[in-house]
């Protein structure tokens, strides 16, 4: 164990081009996909906790319960529809990292709407009433409540991206882990770990965790400074 | 207050910046043309390809994008219309694949060999020259035995081997016998975790890391023979099949240069394949 976290650390000094085109990818990957369940997650989640109409209750429940969709079901729904054979075969997006941008955004899209929901509706329970007395629409409501909620919405989709870059299971069926065109972090340390070389894969690990880190610190930062400009 | 504020602005532009760096990911020069070859594990994870297609993309300017799976799994990407070439391993279902008319034309191109790996103890005495005496008692003194389980080649030909060694497995199997259900590798870590027997090509053996007290313990067997053929998915059944640039990876690897190309992978001087395309199919 000792020894492969040893040999795991040496390689990191040697990772080459590659590796940085894998992490790329990844990055690009994961952050479109955060970026469309954001622009769709968290209107939605809003639109879901500001609306009055039946049936809400079932739409909370199972948006809920979307966010424990396992990645790999996601990815072969996906594999379906894209496939040749499938209904949208025709636009030939199986095994490219457009279709790896899909499978993470149906992924993650429902985890930002229900958290996004969440938060809204607190906000909304303690604002709700000033604003309603205020003869604001709905669009300027849920306006007003994202603005108000923007800080917890930022974790909301650093949690998002945390679960999209992680996962392997909707990249690897869509993707198909093709060297040099839709190889991510996690298919490669997977594939690194079935070829027994378990010291490279952990230095894949380690480099997919830094990365990580990297884009938590940067908004992380990027908070600081808007706390201090607008908080 | 406004110091902070294009502070924040600055960030953002730099972010905005710095993203089409990302989108455009490495700026590699692209070849012309691109084709998906559906293959198998022990091709990918031996890693011919990683050197072969670099020689074959500089000859034809030609790109190919390979995607590993089981042979069984490989051949149904290629039934989908989702790859344009398939290179496989299990002469049975490539000719049912050509029967159903999703090629119309099956080459070989190179064979390596199966051989039986365990541990060095070898508490069965599996040990020798014959593959069916050697799962006849591997089976007889229940030692543990990892299968692949996922319609691979590899699978189909371990199962062909228990059936010409007159073991039923499906009935004996027990607490013994594991099915996993994954690729060579995953199989290989498994048996070298477990102490365990099973069936391996040679080529991912070789480049297999992990191996702890795992050695060779069956080989040269006539009958471990692990023929590899090629088909160009049939553009009738599929019209997108890019016909003109995956009959010419077709081509390239039958023909002397691709031959010598596959001849030429060797790890720690060890060949790991033998090309073996028939003569009068090089011309086509």
């Amino acid at each position: 164990m000792l020894q492969t976290v040893s040999e795991a650390l040496t390689l990191l000094g040697t990772l080459d081009q590659d590796v940085v085109a894998i992490a790329a990818l990844s990055l690009r990957v994961s952050a479109s996909a955060v970026l469309v369940a954001a622009l769709v997650g968290i209107p939605l989640g809003a639109l879901v906790a500001l609306a009055e109409w039946p049936g809400r209750q079932v739409l909370v429940t199972l948006l809920n319960a979307a966010m424990g969709l396992p990645p790999v079901i996601i990815g072969l729904i996906l594999y379906l529809m894209l496939s040749r054979s499938g209904p949208l075969g025709s636009l030939g997006l199986l095994f490219t990292p457009t279709a790896m941008i899909a499978a993470q955004a149906v992924l993650v899209t429902p985890l930002v709407a229900a958290l996004a929901r969440q938060t809204i509706a607190d906000a909304n329970a303690s604002l709700g009433e000033q604003l309603r007395s205020l003869r604001l629409s709905l669009a300027q409501r849920v306006l007003v409540l994202i603005y108000d909620v923007r800080f917890s919405l930022v974790t909301i989709v650093l949690a998002a991206f945390g679960r999209a870059i992680s996962e392997i299971g909707a990249v690897l069926v869509v993707g198909g882990n093709i060297a040099g065109h839709t190889r991510t972090m996690t298919t490669a340390i997977s594939l690194e770990t079935q070829k027994g070389d378990l010291a490279l894969a952990l230095a894949f690990g380690l480099v997919l965790m830094g990365l990580v880190v990297a884009v938590n610190a940067t908004a992380a930062m990027l908070k600081s400074f808007a706390l201090r400009a607008y908080g | 207050m406004g110091f902070h504020r294009r502070g924040v602005l600055s960030l953002c532009l730099a972010l905005a910046l710095a993203w089409p760096a990302v989108l455009a990911g490495r700026a590699r020069a692209e070849p012309a043309e691109t084709i998906t070859v559906a293959s198998t594990t022990s091709t990918e994870q031996s890693g011919l390809f990683k050197h072969l297609l670099p020689v074959f993309t500089a000859a034809k300017n030609i790109g190919v994008k390979v995607v590993a799976l089981g042979t069984g799994q490989a051949l149904d990407v290629g039934r989908r219309g989702d790859a344009d070439v398939v290179f496989v391993h299990d002469t049975k279902a490539e000719e049912a694949f050509l029967a159903e008319g999703f090629a119309s034309k099956r080459q070989d191109v190179m064979y390596n060999d199966f051989v039986i790996v365990g541990p060095k103890s070898d508490p069965a005495r599996a040990g020798g020259k014959d593959v069916l005496e050697a799962l006849r008692r591997i089976a007889a003194a229940k030692a543990p035995f990892i299968s692949r389980g996922d319609r691979s080649g590899t699978h189909a030909a371990e199962l062909r081997y228990w059936k010409a060694a007159d073991v039923d497995v499906a009935a004996t199997k027990g607490e013994w016998y594991k099915e996993i259900g994954q690729g060579m590798g995953p199989a290989l870590n498994t048996a070298s975790a477990s102490n365990a027997y099973l069936l391996s090509d040679r080529g991912t053996w070789l480049s297999f890391k992990n191996r702890g007290d795992l050695t060779i313990l069956v080989a040269g067997d006539r009958r471990l023979f692990n023929q590899y053929g090629v088909m160009l998915v049939n553009p009738v059944k599929h019209p997108q099949v890019k016909v003109a640039a995956g009959q010419a990876f077709i081509d390239w690897l039958v023909s002397k240069p691709g031959q010598e190309a596959i001849a030429s992978y060797k790890i720690d001087g060890e060949q790991l394949f033998f090309p073996n395309a028939t003569p009068d199919s090089k011309g086509q």
